[in-house]
C-alpha cells in the first residue's frame, strides 16, 4: 500500500494550506477542494483514505455531504467545526463522520487524529484483531473473556456488547444515539441515562481511576470514544 | 347509570369555580339573633377565644360590649385593632379601622354589628362593605346580625314592631356567609335579662325601645329569625344533595321579574320578588321601562325609581333600565329574552273601561306569564310636582305665556276688520291655527292658555252681542265647547310632538357625539390624544370635567393626559381603589360617596386599563340612567382605545426588539466566523513553522505567535459566549447524568492548563444523577481548573469534591495556592474582574462571569471562599430535582 490519500474540503485557503503542510509532513498525498461539490468529485475520483471536511462550507450543508459520501463510501471523515456547534457536530457524527476537531486546533492534534483513523484502515489495525489490550485490561473477542491485571472481569451481556462496539470503533466518536441503537436496539434511542449507567459500570470494572478514565473517554454532550 | 342521574356538568363546573373562589376568600361566620340582647357578641367572643386557645391568629376589629361586664371580660387577652377617629360635625366618632385591619392581616378578625353605617368620610358607607373587603383579602371574619337588619325582612319587621331601622345588610351577604350560627333566647328569658339590666339600653331612646321589647314583638322576631335560619339550612341541604347527586331534585330554572313602575308599588314589588326568589332559590331581575312619557317625570319620582332599582340590586337582583314606547311590550320582551316566567308588579291604578291596568296588559300580551300583583304602598301616592323637563332648557315660562297671549290678541286684531267678510266659523279656524302655532313654538302650557284665551276673545269680540261675554244664540255654546276641545287636543298633540322631536334631537346629538368620539378614538395613537378626546366629549355632552388616570408598570396610578388641574380635587387613593377592585367609586356610589368626583374603572377586554375621573357640574345627573348608559358606553370606548394604543406600543416594542435581536445575532455570528477563521489559520500556520529548520530565535517567535493566537481565540470565545448569555439566547441541553463523567472530561480538557499540579477527585459513592448541560458544566469546571492553574504555583494541589446538600448538589474546586484577597469573594464574579489587578497572568476576567451565568442558568449558585490554612475554594451548586428511574432493566 502506497502513501495514504487525503482529501481536504475547506473554503479557507490558509487553513487548507497548513493542513496540507502538516499532512504532507506525515507522508500523505493531499488533494484540496474549495467547495462541497468539488469535494465530492475529489472523493469519488481520488479514492481517498481519509476526508477532512469543514462543516461551514458556503455551497452546501456538511451533513448532507457526509450522507452523500456515506451512500457509496465508508472512508473515514474528520469534520472541522466551530465551537458551540454541538448540534452540528452530533448531526455530522450521526450521519457517519468519525471524528471532529474544534477550531482553532493545533497541528499536533490534527496529526494525532489523522494517524488514529488511518491506522484503523490498515489490515493490522486493532479493530480486526482477536485480542485488544488497553491499560491493564485485555479483551479476547474470540473467547469473550475480559481480564484486568490477569484476573477475569465479569461483564453482563450488555456491558460486553457495549465494550465490544466501542473497541471495534476505536478512536471514533460514537454518539449516544449510535451506541443506544447498536447495543440496545432502535427502540431505546431516547434514554441516554441507561447508557451512562453502563458506561459508569464499565469504567469501574476496567479503568484504574474511574473519575479520570484513560480509555473509555467522555465527549461531553456528544457521546463516548474508546482510546486504546 | 341513567343520563339524568348525573350532576349537570355546567353546575359542577360552576360549583368548582365557586369553591376555588371561596378557597382564596376568607370565610364569613355570622352570629345571627332575633334582636339585641340575645347574646350574639358574647357568643362570638367565646368562639373566638376558643380558636385563640387553639393557636389561631385572632384579632378583634370592633366589638360593642355596651359596658356589659361579662362580655367585657371576654375581650381581655384578645388583641384589638385600634379604632380610627373620624371627625364629623365637630364630634369625633370612633370607627373600625379597615386599613389597619388589612395591614395587620390576621387569620381571623371579629367585626361586630354587620349592619352598622360608617361615619361619613369612611371608605365605605356600610360596615358590611368593609367586611367584604376583608374577606376578599383572604381574612376570615366573625360578625353579628339581627334579623331586623336583613334587607328583605326589614319592612316585615317594621310592620310588626312599628319601628323601622335604616341600617340594613343586603341578603346576599348573609346568604353567602359560610356559616350562620343562630343565637337563640326565649322571649321570657330575654325579658328577664332586660329587667335585670343585663341588656344595655341607651338612655335617650329608652321608652321607644321598651315599646319594642314587648313579648308579642319578641315572639314574632324570634320566629322570623328561626325561619330565616331554617331557610338557609334548607338551602344548604339542597346544595349538599345537588353536590352529592344522591337523588337529584330537579327544578326548572325559572326566574322572577320585578317591574318597577312610576307609581309607589315598585319598592314593595321588589321586596316581594326578593323574598319569593329567596324562598324558591331562583335568580331574579328587576327592570324599569322608561317610556317617553315617563322621561318627563318629576325629578323626585325619578330619584325614587332609581333608589328602588338600587335596592333591588342590593337584594341580589340583576337590574336594568330599558327604553321603550310600550312598557308592557318591553317587559314581555325582556321576560322572554331572559327566560323569566313570573312577573311581579305593583298595583298601579284601578282598571277603568278605557285603560287597563299594567298587570292586565301584561296578561293580554303574554298569557303564558304568571303575573303577581302586590299591594301599593300607602305613602306611594303619585308625587305631585310641577313637571319640569330635565332636558328642556326653555326660555322663561312667563315670557312664553305673554307671547301666547300676544298671539291671541294679534289674531283678534287681525280678524276684527275681516269679520264682515268672514263667517264666524272661519274666524274660529284662524284662532285654532294660532293655538297650533303657539303649541308648536311655545309648548304645552302657553298653548293651553292660548286655547282658553281664543275662546274668550272669540266670545268677547266676535260673537254677538260683541264686546260682552254674553251669548245671543245658545248654539254658540256648542261652538265654544268644540273650539276649546279641539284647541286643547291640538295643544296636547303639538306639544307632544315637539317634545318628542326634542328628545329625538337630543338623542341624535348624543349619538352623534358618541359616534364622533368613537371615530376620533379609533384614530388616536397616543394616550394624550385619547385624553384630549375624552376632555372634549365630557365637556360637550355632560358639561363635566374629566381626567384619565393610567397605571404605571407597577399598577400604581398616575395622572396623565389632561392639562394640569383639569380635575383639581382628584384623589389618587380612591382612583387606585377603583382600579384595583374594578368597581366604580366616589360620587354617588357605594364607596366614598362623599367625594366630589366619580371614578370609573376603564375595563377593557383584557384587563382594567385605567380610571376615568369625572367631576360633574351637578351631582344628580349621574343618577339619570340614560346619562349613565352613555357614560358607560363612552368609558368602554375609552378603555378599548387605551388598550389598543397599549398593544400598538407593545407591537412596536416587539418589532424594535426583534430587529435589535436580529442585528445582534448577525453581528455575533459574523464576528464569530470572521474572527475564528483567521485565528484558526494563525494557530495552524504558526504550528507548521517549526517543521522546517528554524533558528532558535525564529522558533521562539513561532511559539510566541502560536501562544498568542491561542490566547486570542480563548478571549474571543469568552467574549462571544458572554454576549450570548447576556442576550438570553443560550438554550440548555439538560440531561440526567453522573457528575464523574463531566469531571473526567473537564480534567482531560484542562490537562495542559494544570500542568504539573496534582489533582485529587473525591466523589463519594452513590451520588445521584444531576440534570445539567454537560458541555456548559464542563466549561465551568474547565474555567475553574484553568484559574487554579493560573493562580497557583507549580506543584500546588487541586481538589475536586462533591457533596449532596438537602436539595442541591455542591461541587467545589479548591487549591492550596495563595487564596483570594479578602472581601473580593463576590466581586470576582463580575465581568472584567481579575483575581489580581494588572498582574502578568493573562486573561480579561470573563471566566468566572461565564461560570456564574452558566450556573445561574441552571438554577444554581456559585461563590468563592478562602480555604484553611490557605488557598481558594470555588463552590457551585446545582438543583437536584427528581431523577428519572435509573434502575437498569433486567438483561435478557
Amino acid at each position: 500500500m502506497g502513501e495514504p490519500v487525503v482529501v481536504v474540503v475547506e473554503d479557507e485557503r490558509q487553513i487548507r494550506r497548513f493542513v496540507r503542510t502538516a499532512l504532507e509532513e506525515d507522508g500523505c498525498q493531499v488533494h484540496e477542494a474549495e467547495t462541497a461539490s468539488r469535494g465530492l468529485i475529489e472523493a469519488g475520483t481520488r479514492k481517498p483514505d481519509l476526508v477532512i471536511l469543514d462543516l461551514g462550507l458556503p455551497d452546501r450543508d456538511g451533513v448532507d455531504f457526509i450522507r452523500d459520501l456515506r451512500s457509496w463510501s465508508s472512508v473515514p471523515v474528520i469534520v472541522l467545526s466551530a465551537r458551540s456547534g454541538e448540534e452540528d457536530k452530533i448531526a455530522a457524527l450521526d450521519a457517519g463522520a468519525d471524528d471532529y476537531l474544534t477550531k482553532p486546533f493545533g497541528v499536533g492534534e490534527l496529526r494525532a487524529r489523522v494517524r488514529a483513523l488511518l491506522r484503523r484502515r490498515g489490515p493490522q489495525g486493532e479493530g480486526s484483531g482477536p485480542v485488544v489490550e488497553f491499560g491493564a485490561a485485555r479483551m479476547d473477542l474470540i473467547s469473550r473473556v475480559v481480564t484486568r491485571g490477569g484476573e477475569e472481569v465479569r461483564l453482563t451481556p450488555i456491558e460486553y456488547r457495549l465494550l465490544a462496539y466501542l473497541v471495534a470503533n476505536a478512536g471514533k466518536v460514537l454518539t449516544h444515539r449510535q451506541l443506544l441503537r447498536e447495543v440496545w436496539g432502535p427502540s431505546h434511542g431516547d434514554s441516554p441515562h441507561y447508557l451512562r449507567v453502563y458506561m459508569g459500570n464499565l469504567r469501574k470494572k476496567l479503568e484504574a481511576d474511574p473519575a479520570r478514565p484513560r480509555h473509555l473517554l467522555t465527549e461531553s454532550g456528544l457521546g463516548y470514544r474508546f482510546k486504546p | 347509570m341513567a343520563e339524568d342521574q348525573r350532576p349537570d356538568p355546567d353546575a359542577l363546573l360552576e360549583r368548582i369555580q365557586t369553591e376555588e373562589a371561596r378557597a382564596r376568600r376568607g370565610k364569613l361566620k355570622v352570629f345571627f339573633g332575633s334582636c339585641a340582647g340575645v347574646g350574639k357578641t358574647y357568643a362570638m367572643l367565646s368562639a373566638a377565644r376558643q380558636l385563640r386557645a387553639q393557636g389561631r391568629d385572632v384579632v378583634v376589629g370592633i366589638a360593642e360590649t355596651h359596658g356589659r361586664a361579662e362580655t367585657q371580660a371576654l375581650l381581655e387577652g384578645l388583641e384589638q385593632v385600634p379604632r380610627k377617629e373620624i371627625e364629623y360635625r365637630e364630634r369625633f366618632i370612633k370607627e373600625f379601622d379597615l386599613d389597619a385591619a388589612l395591614a395587620r392581616k390576621p387569620a381571623l378578625i371579629l367585626v361586630d354589628e354587620l349592619a352598622h353605617s360608617n361615619a361619613p368620610g369612611s371608605r365605605h358607607p356600610k360596615r358590611w362593605q368593609d367586611v367584604v373587603e376583608l374577606l376578599d383579602a383572604g381574612i376570615d371574619v366573625f360578625t353579628t346580625v339581627n334579623v331586623q337588619h336583613l334587607e328583605s325582612l326589614n319592612d316585615v319587621v317594621g310592620g310588626i314592631t312599628g319601628i323601622r331601622v335604616w341600617e340594613t345588610v343586603p341578603d346576599h351577604v348573609f346568604d353567602e356567609a359560610d356559616e350562620v350560627v343562630l343565637v337563640d333566647l326565649t322571649p321570657d328569658e330575654l325579658l328577664k335579662r332586660l329587667q335585670e339590666g343585663k341588656v344595655y339600653l341607651p338612655q335617650q331612646a329608652k321608652s321607644a325601645i321598651r315599646n319594642f321589647f314587648r313579648k308579642g314583638n319578641l315572639i314574632a322576631l324570634r320566629e322570623l329569625a328561626l325561619r330565616r335560619t331554617a331557610d338557609r339550612v334548607d338551602e344548604e341541604m339542597r346544595a349538599y344533595r345537588r353536590s352529592e347527586a344522591v337523588k337529584p331534585v330537579w327544578q326548572t330554572r325559572e326566574s322572577l321579574l320585578a317591574c318597577v313602575g312610576p307609581g309607589g308599588g315598585g319598592e314593595r314589588a321588589v321586596r316581594n320578588a326578593a323574598r319569593l326568589a329567596a324562598q324558591m332559590d331562583i335568580p331574579w331581575h328587576a327592570i324599569y321601562v322608561e317610556t317617553p312619557r315617563l322621561q318627563r317625570l318629576p325629578r323626585k319620582a325619578r330619584a325614587r325609581i332609581l333608589q328602588t332599582l338600587k335596592l333591588a340590586k342590593d337584594l341580589g337582583a340583576e337590574t336594568a333600565t330599558l327604553p321603550g314606547d310600550d312598557a308592557a311590550a318591553t317587559t314581555v320582551a325582556y321576560a322572554r329574552d331572559h327566560n323569566l316566567t313570573k312577573v311581579v308588579v305593583g298595583r298601579d291604578h284601578e282598571a277603568t273601561f278605557w285603560r287597563r291596568s299594567f298587570a292586565e296588559r301584561l296578561g293580554r300580551l303574554a298569557p303564558d306569564l304568571d303575573v303577581v300583583q302586590v299591594a301599593r304602598d300607602r305613602e306611594g301616592a303619585p308625587l305631585k310636582e310641577t313637571r319640569r323637563l330635565f332636558l328642556s332648557r326653555d326660555r322663561s315660562p312667563w315670557r312664553a305665556y305673554a307671547q301666547s297671549a300676544a298671539a291671541c290678541a294679534a289674531v283678534t286684531l287681525l280678524a276684527t276688520p275681516l269679520r264682515d267678510w268672514l263667517d264666524l266659523t272661519n274666524i274660529v279656524m284662524i284662532f285654532l291655527l294660532a293655538v297650533m302655532g303657539v303649541a308648536l313654538r311655545l309648548g304645552r302650557g302657553p298653548a293651553v292658555l292660548a286655547a282658553f284665551l281664543s275662546v274668550a276673545f272669540f266670545d268677547f269680540f266676535f260673537v254677538p252681542p260683541r264686546l260682552s261675554f254674553a251669548v245671543g244664540d245658545v248654539q254658540y255654546l256648542l261652538t265654544f265647547g268644540v273650539m276649546l276641545a279641539v284647541a286643547l287636543v291640538i295643544a296636547q298633540l303639538m306639544a307632544n310632538l315637539r317634545y318628542q322631536a326634542r328628545v329625538a334631537m337630543n338623542r341624535e346629538g348624543r349619538a352623534r357625539a358618541l359616534y364622533e368620539a368613537a371615530r376620533d378614538l379609533s384614530a388616536a395613537l397616543q394616550p394624550q390624544q385619547i385624553a384630549e378626546i375624552c376632555d372634549r366629549f365630557m365637556e360637550r355632552v355632560f358639561g363635566a370635567k374629566a381626567a384619565i388616570i393610567l397605571p404605571d408598570a407597577q399598577d400604581r396610578l398616575r395622572e396623565a393626559g389632561g392639562e394640569d388641574g383639569s380635575v383639581p380635587a382628584l384623589d389618587t387613593g380612591i382612583a387606585q381603589w377603583a382600579f384595583d377592585h374594578g368597581e366604580t367609586a366616589g360620587l354617588g356610589t357605594d364607596t366614598l360617596s362623599a367625594a366630589p368626583i366619580l371614578y370609573l374603572p376603564l375595563k377593557a377586554p383584557m384587563r382594567t386599563r385605567g380610571v376615568l375621573a369625572i367631576e360633574p357640574r351637578h351631582g344628580e345627573w349621574l343618577q339619570i340612567p340614560e346619562q349613565r348608559r352613555l357614560l358607560d358606553t363612552f368609558s368602554t370606548l375609552l378603555a378599548i382605545a387605551i388598550e389598543r394604543v397599549h398593544y400598538v406600543e407593545v407591537a412596536q416594542d416587539a418589532v424594535v426588539k426583534m430587529e435589535s435581536e436580529r442585528l445582534r445575532n448577525s453581528v455575533l455570528s459574523v464576528l464569530s466566523h470572521d474572527l475564528r477563521t483567521p485565528l484558526t489559520a494563525l494557530v495552524g500556520l504558526s504550528d507548521i513553522l517549526p517543521l522546517d529548520p528554524l533558528s532558535p530565535r525564529q522558533q521562539e517567535a513561532a511559539a510566541a505567535i502560536h501562544g498568542e493566537a491561542v490566547r486570542m481565540s480563548a478571549l474571543v470565545n469568552n467574549l462571544l459566549d458572554m454576549a450570548r448569555f447576556q442576550s438570553g439566547e443560550v438554550r440548555l441541553n439538560r440531561q440526567w447524568q453522573p457528575l464523574e463523567e463531566v469531571v473526567g472530561s473537564a480534567l482531560q480538557a484542562s490537562a495542559a492548563a494544570l500542568g504539573e499540579r496534582e489533582v485529587t477527585v473525591e466523589l463519594p459513592e452513590g451520588l445521584p444523577f444531576v440534570e445539567f448541560d454537560a458541555v456548559l458544566i464542563e466549561r465551568v469546571l474547565c474555567n475553574l481548573l484553568e484559574n487554579a492553574g493560573k493562580y497557583t504555583p507549580a506543584g500546588a494541589q487541586v481538589r475536586i469534591t462533591a457533596a449532596r446538600k438537602e436539595r442541591v448538589m455542591e461541587i467545589s474546586v479548591c487549591d492550596d495556592g495563595p487564596g483570594l484577597s479578602p472581601g473580593r469573594e463576590e466581586t470576582l464574579f463580575d465581568k472584567f474582574t481579575r483575581g489580581r489587578a494588572e498582574s502578568a497572568i493573562p486573561g480579561v476576567g470573563l471566566g468566572l462571569a461565564i461560570c456564574r451565568a452558566i450556573v445561574e442558568a441552571h438554577g444554581g449558585r456559585i461563590w468563592a471562599v478562602n480555604a484553611q490554612p490557605h488557598g481558594a475554594c470555588f463552590i457551585f451548586s446545582l438543583p437536584l430535582g427528581t431523577p428519572p428511574d435509573l434502575s437498569v432493566p433486567p438483561e435478557a
